[in-house]
């Protein structure tokens, strides 16, 4: 057992944690944060994003014990209009995705925000590149949706990041 | 086109309403995009232990020994259970017309039960411990020796001998109407073709969970399924508890698909380990396991022969199928379903065989039959235009049929003449230059197909509890499933119109056994079933409170019929405006709430129940046809060097009786596209054929599409009502998957003059 | 997944001894292949050294226009960093299409180039498979190998290597920088890995108590430079076949050429039949046919991957008419 810090939400907890637990896991089983699903536990889905110090990342590839004292976002710890969007534009079906989605999409937002390119960017070197469908649809594709509610989804993110600039 | 005549009309149909037929937001919004939504591996129980399957690795034979002492040795294991030591089950039930929740297993075999390996995969034995990371690990260690059987898992080899399927009242083993081998080899233009689709999964997000706690003899069980009643009594069935000491509870279920429509090895298992183990269990499956012991789409061989006159009139339509079932379950994608419905050919023959093999059963994937025989059809149908020299469209339009073409019952409602117009007006079909490879889009071939969609709703009776509360708020309870439909939305807009009261008053409570009994979740069913219902119960409803005020001296309701008064603003109204509250009715009487529930829990009342729902489906059956019926037009772009497919632009236009809430609808249309597009471009099952073991068993080599592969997707439907359903409804869950994978099929051929038959279309075919 | 001791290192230098002390004992970075392995109980180490807090996370320029990258930097942001963008625009993009926003975000650099296999019978512990488990066969050669190799394969092993990054390094000739308690040493990337032959349980030249500090980088032949990448699905999926292309024309002369194929074999695959046909070669549809001509010459295809032979073609074809004419 290792005894780690994890700072979920703005809240510290420190836990004892088989060094196996996934972050996913320590979040679900040890936290009671359910809302971070688990779709296929590889990495492959998209399903347990989370946000650590702002960035996105797959929850169930990272050994909690490497996140101790990271700033950790999940589902519960998101206010944002973005979700609101996602529900007008019915970016969702069964809503089981949807919590990874939401998470991705803020993270996606903010390295756009922060000028990185994507595989569909054509000119690497602009630092301002247009939020094309493109654009989501590339940056969004770690995040799989069964029920196909990928026209809402990029409607919502296309609408909160329309709004973002525009405030 | 076709529709009944207005005289058919059920007394309870009812045209627009404040709330029905407006595009609401989902009532459970927040909940699924805050995380508060609770899925069945969501729910907290204190001294909850895990569990994990151990899969065989043989095809078939028996197992001769099995060492756990590795797998009991882990910290933390409390249990491994294998047939030596499990608890024993009841068999599975012989399925019976009778009773439809028979149907509820996957396959009959006793899992754990018996030493039997019926396919690579099947799981042989369950470590149950205090964490997942210690049931996960044990479960690698368990060693099983198996007695080998000669076993057949290879597809190309079993169907050398197919089988054919029997006419019965739920499978058309085979259908005929004039001679069409005869009528086909007189035919001046002919086309006759193959066609191969592979085995697919259903891959919701969310992987089959259980959790299970036994109290005593009473057993609480939070499971992803599609079919709570059928689950209850299922475990009822096997554990030998009454089904009233079961309690199914699928709050939310992440998607479905079909693939949780079954009882399957994990739910079972969870609470067979539960029994032994004295905790409650839960087994969140891992995507390996789903894949091994969660049936999928089969795979299947078609042949479609089409005879025409040289004007395009069809002549003969022959379309059968070869299915692979497993040998301990599964049944024949009924992939000629659409060849009985869509043309007008003279003559038509259709036939569906199986083919067994030592493979985990097949089942029920969205639009069974329909999803993968619309790919044959459809493409067929293109085939023939080309040789033909028509336009697809055209030669569609000129075989649309008056009435059912192989039955000669009439269609309810169909309309698909104005489906293609309007269809191909949108998608400005006009510009395409038919000849292939005559499309570019700078350096991009490009193409465009299409194809239509047909697919007809199973009807099933569902009952519902409405209760109206004096300070005028309403509840709705129904042991319905949401996989994603937004099945409490759709209740909540009928229930608020059907009331008269505003939409936020209504709550709405689903999920749960306790509550009077729904249909499960597939066959386009469950929204017709549910909003039926309701409007029966509220009928009830209407006329409990008129009676309570018609009694009231003071009532400026006394003495109405319920023919004279209207639900609406809150209450009951004369047609002058005059009229009370349901808050002041029921305050006035001192009645805290008026309840009306259809159906009832008793054994009697259920059975009483579904021989009345039994007549009059057959009663309906014997005089409609009802389809739901659309069009696909799609554009894709081939890059000229490398043979990637890129779908640039989808229209579907659909006609599926009335729309209660089109943004759900429109959602759930565009869901089977996705889901098409999958099938069509890169969806496959792989199967080692010498092993018989699926060898892709997870998200990354399965490849269902993702944000990028999808573009806009563009729905219309025509939103007029079925005149011979309550509320106008056919059935919006599957029909937009049906010909998704021909229309894709086609536009590739327009852009690249290769004819793909064999799905998925991978660029290595098109090389 | 199997237990194992999870060891945290502050430095470099403890890093190292721990690997050099300690039998069995993998470094743990990113986590984004060997957690899914250790899972999948393909990989069974008995101890993780965690050195995802080693300063290690550094781009820094080196002298004459090439870069250092820290061993640790990871995927994204590597691909977002100004100067790889600017000069080796096919390292961003080869980056930018590995994998998913969230696995870039973890995967290192490092790690990034110590990847599996992802060949099904590999991930499959009842499957034979000789790099999973020597002397047991490959149940890939005569099963399911639509992803496997056409160059450079063996009779014992037709897996390839997933990674795209590493297929731009070596079109970029890059040097991997390696520490032990033995010292440092660097080894050019095209030398880093091996292929199958009999032993293709052994992937690259690392020894176990050797860690990847940093990928050296020499300035660029030419910043006109791509990274394309074919698959079975729009994103989100390993490569079927890639290129790694650098290109510089003058008069319509090839003057420079820089080549590597990806999915094609059990290492990133430098091309250099084909750019010793393509330079001082005029740069014509010609000349890159029978560039990719040569270099697939010695490719063998096995019936399911056939196809990739011909889509090799192509792909090398389309790539250096795009740098060609743009």
């Amino acid at each position: 057992m290792v005894e780690v810090e994890l700072r979920v939400n703005g809240a510290a907890r420190r836990v004892d944690l088989d060094p196996r637990v996934s972050l996913l896991d320590a979040l679900r089983e040890h936290l009671e944060l359910t809302g971070t699903k688990k779709g296929c536990n590889q990495g492959a889905c998209g399903a347990c994003t989370v946000l650590v110090d702002g960035e996105r990342i797959a929850s169930c590839l990272a050994l909690a014990v490497q996140y101790g004292g990271r700033e950790i976002t999940t589902i519960e710890g998101v206010e944002h209009p973005l979700q609101r969007a996602f529900i007008a534009a019915d970016g969702l079906q069964c809503g089981y995705c949807t919590p990874g989605q939401v998470c991705s999409a803020l993270g996606m937002l903010a390295e756009h925000r922060a000028g990185a390119p994507s595989a569909v960017t054509a000119d690497l070197t602009a630092t301002d590149v247009p939020l094309t469908d493109a654009e989501i649809k590339e940056r969004m594709s770690g995040n799989l949706c069964r029920c196909g509610a990928y026209d809402g989804i990029a409607t919502a993110i296309r609408e909160t990041a329309i709004k973002e600039v525009a405030a | 086109m076709t529709t009944a005549p207005e005289r058919t009309r059920p007394a309870a149909t009812r045209q627009d309403g404040p709330n029905v037929g407006r595009p609401v937001d989902r009532v459970d919004g927040v909940a699924k995009t805050t995380g508060a939504a609770k899925y069945s591996a969501d729910f907290p129980y204190a001294d909850i232990a895990h569990a994990a399957l151990v899969h065989a690795g043989i095809a078939r034979g028996r197992v001769t020994a099995i060492d756990t002492g590795a797998a009991e040795a882990v910290p933390g294991v409390l249990k491994v259970l294998t047939h030596q030591n499990a608890p024993r089950m009841a068999p599975p039930p012989k399925v019976s017309i009778a009773d439809l929740s028979t149907m509820a297993p996957g396959t009959p075999v006793n899992y754990l039960n018996t030493d039997e390996v019926h396919w690579n995969g099947q799981p042989v034995a369950v470590v149950v411990a205090e964490s997942l990371e210690a049931a996960h690990a044990a479960a690698r260690l368990v060693r099983v020796s198996y007695e080998q059987q000669p076993a057949t898992t290879d597809f190309a080899v079993a169907r050398e001998h197919p089988k054919q399927v029997k006419n019965s009242m739920i499978d058309v083993g085979e259908a005929r109407k004039g001679d069409a081998e005869r009528a086909l080899a007189d035919a001046p233009v002919t086309v006759d073709l193959r066609y191969t689709t592979p085995g697919q999964n259903h891959n919701a997000i969310e992987p089959h969970a259980t959790t299970a706690a036994w109290d005593g003899d009473r057993l609480t069980v939070h499971d992803a399924t599609q079919n709570i009643d059928w689950t209850r009594k299922h475990l009822a069935l096997r554990f030998g508890v009454p089904a009233a000491q079961v309690r199914v509870v699928a709050t939310f279920v992440g998607g479905g698909f079909g693939g949780k429509g079954s009882v399957w090895a994990g739910t079972l298992l969870t609470a067979l380990a539960a029994r032994a183990t004295g905790r409650p269990v839960r087994m969140a499956l891992s995507r390996e396991s789903v894949s091994r012991t969660v049936g999928g789409r089969a795979p299947t061989v078609q042949r479609v022969a089409l005879g025409a006159e040289r004007d395009g009139t069809l002549t003969a339509l022959v379309h059968t199928g070869l299915t692979q079932v497993g040998r301990v379950g599964g049944g024949a994608e009924r992939v000629a379903s659409q060849s009985q419905y869509l043309y007008a050919a003279p003559a038509i023959l259709v036939r569906h065989s199986t083919a067994e093999v030592d493979a985990l059963p097949n089942t029920f994937m969205r639009a069974p039959g329909e999803a993968v025989g619309s790919f044959a059809l459809e493409s067929a149908i293109d085939e023939l235009a080309g040789e033909l020299g028509m336009d697809p469209i055209d030669l569609r339009v000129r075989n649309e049929p008056e009435r059912s073409p192989l039955s000669g019952k009439r269609f309810s409602r169909r309309d698909l003449r104005r489906v293609y117009a309007r269809g191909a007006d949108r998608f400005g079909w006009a510009g395409r230059d038919p000849k292939p490879r005559s499309m570019r889009d700078g350096r991009w071939l490009v193409g465009w197909g299409v194809a239509s969609a047909l697919h007809i709703p199973v009807p099933l009776p569902g009952d519902v509890l409405v209760r109206l509360r004096a300070d005028g708020t309403v509840l709705v309870r129904s042991g319905l499933q949401e996989i994603g439909v937004g099945i409490a939305t759709i209740v909540a807009q009928v229930t608020a119109d059907a009331l008269g009261v505003p939409l936020d008053v209504v709550s709405v409570e689903i999920g749960d056994s306790d509550q009077p009994t729904a249909p499960g979740a597939g066959g386009s069913t469950q929204t017709s079933a549910a909003t039926a219902a309701v409007l029966q119960a509220c009928e009830e409803l209407k006329r409990s409170a008129l009676g309570l005020a018609r009694r009231a001296a003071s009532s400026p309701l006394r003495g109405a019929r319920p023919g004279d008064v209207e639900t609406r603003d809150g209450g009951l109204r004369l047609a002058g405006g005059a009229g009370e509250s349901y808050a002041e009715i029921l305050g006035r009487a001192g009645v805290p709430a008026l309840e009306a529930r259809t159906g009832s829990d008793s054994r009697l009342g259920q059975a009483v129940g579904q021989a009345r729902f039994m007549a009059r489906f057959l009663n309906d059956r014997r005089r409609w046809v009802h389809p739901a019926t659309g069009v696909h037009f799609c554009e894709v772009r081939v890059d000229p060097d490398t043979a990637e497919v890129r779908v640039s632009r989808w229209l579907g236009v659909f006609d599926v009786g009335r729309v209660m809430n089109a943004k759900l609808a429109g959602s759930q249309l565009r869901g089977g596209v996705v889901m098409g597009i999958g099938a069509a471009l890169s969806e496959e099952t792989l199967v080692d054929p010498r092993t018989g073991r699926i060898m892709n068993p997870g998200l990354g080599e399965y490849h269902v599409p993702v944000h990028a592969d999808v573009p806009r997707i563009d729905i219309e439907c025509l939103d007029e009502p079925d005149p011979t359903t309550p509320l106008g409804l056919i059935g919006a869950g599957e029909v937009g998957i049906t010909g998704v994978a021909a229309a894709v099929a086609n536009a590739v051929h327009h852009a690249t003059g290769v004819r793909v038959r064999d799905l998925p279309v991978t660029l290595d075919r098109l090389l | 997944m199997r237990s194992f001791t999870y060891v945290s290192a502050p430095d470099v230098d403890s890093a190292v001894r721990t690997l050099a002390e300690t039998p069995g004992a993998k470094p743990l970075g990113g986590g984004t292949n060997l957690v899914d392995l250790m899972r999948q109980d393909v990989e069974r180490p008995p101890t993780l050294v965690d050195i995802t807090g080693l300063p290690l996370t550094g781009v820094d320029e080196l002298p004459g226009g090439g870069l250092r990258i820290g061993a640790l930097v990871r995927n994204s942001h590597l691909a977002a960093h100004p100067a790889v963008r600017s000069r080796f625009p096919m390292l961003a993009q080869a980056l930018l299409s590995g994998a998913s926003g969230q696995v870039r975000n973890m995967a290192t650099v490092g790690g990034n180039l110590l990847q599996r296999t992802r060949c099904l019978y590999f991930v499959d512990a009842t499957a034979a498979c000789n790099k999973r488990e020597p002397g047991s066969g490959c149940d890939a050669a005569g099963g399911l190998h639509r992803a496997g190799a056409v160059l450079g394969a063996s009779e014992h092993c037709v897996a390839t290597h997933p990674s795209d990054m590493a297929v731009a390094l070596a079109a970029l000739d890059a040097v991997v920088e390696v520490r032990s308690v033995r010292g440092a040493r660097s080894v050019p990337l095209l030398d880093f890995y091996r292929l199958p032959g009999d032993t293709p349980q052994l992937e690259t030249v690392l020894e176990p108590d050797e860690l990847i500090v940093a990928i050296d980088l020499p300035a660029p032949v030419t910043v006109h430079s791509a990274y394309r990448k074919v698959r079975d699905r729009a994103s989100f999926a390993f490569a079927l076949v890639s290129v790694a292309a650098a290109l510089e024309t003058r008069d319509s002369e090839v003057v420079a050429v820089r080549l590597a194929l990806g999915g094609v074999a059990a290492k990133p695959w430098r091309a250099v039949e084909a750019e010793r046909v393509l330079t001082g070669a005029p740069a014509t549809e010609e000349t890159f046919r029978q560039a990719a001509e040569a270099e697939l010459a010695a490719a063998v295809g096995l019936p399911g991957n056939e196809f990739k032979i011909e889509l090799a073609r192509r792909t090398i074809v389309a790539t250096l008419r795009r740098l060609a004419t743009s």
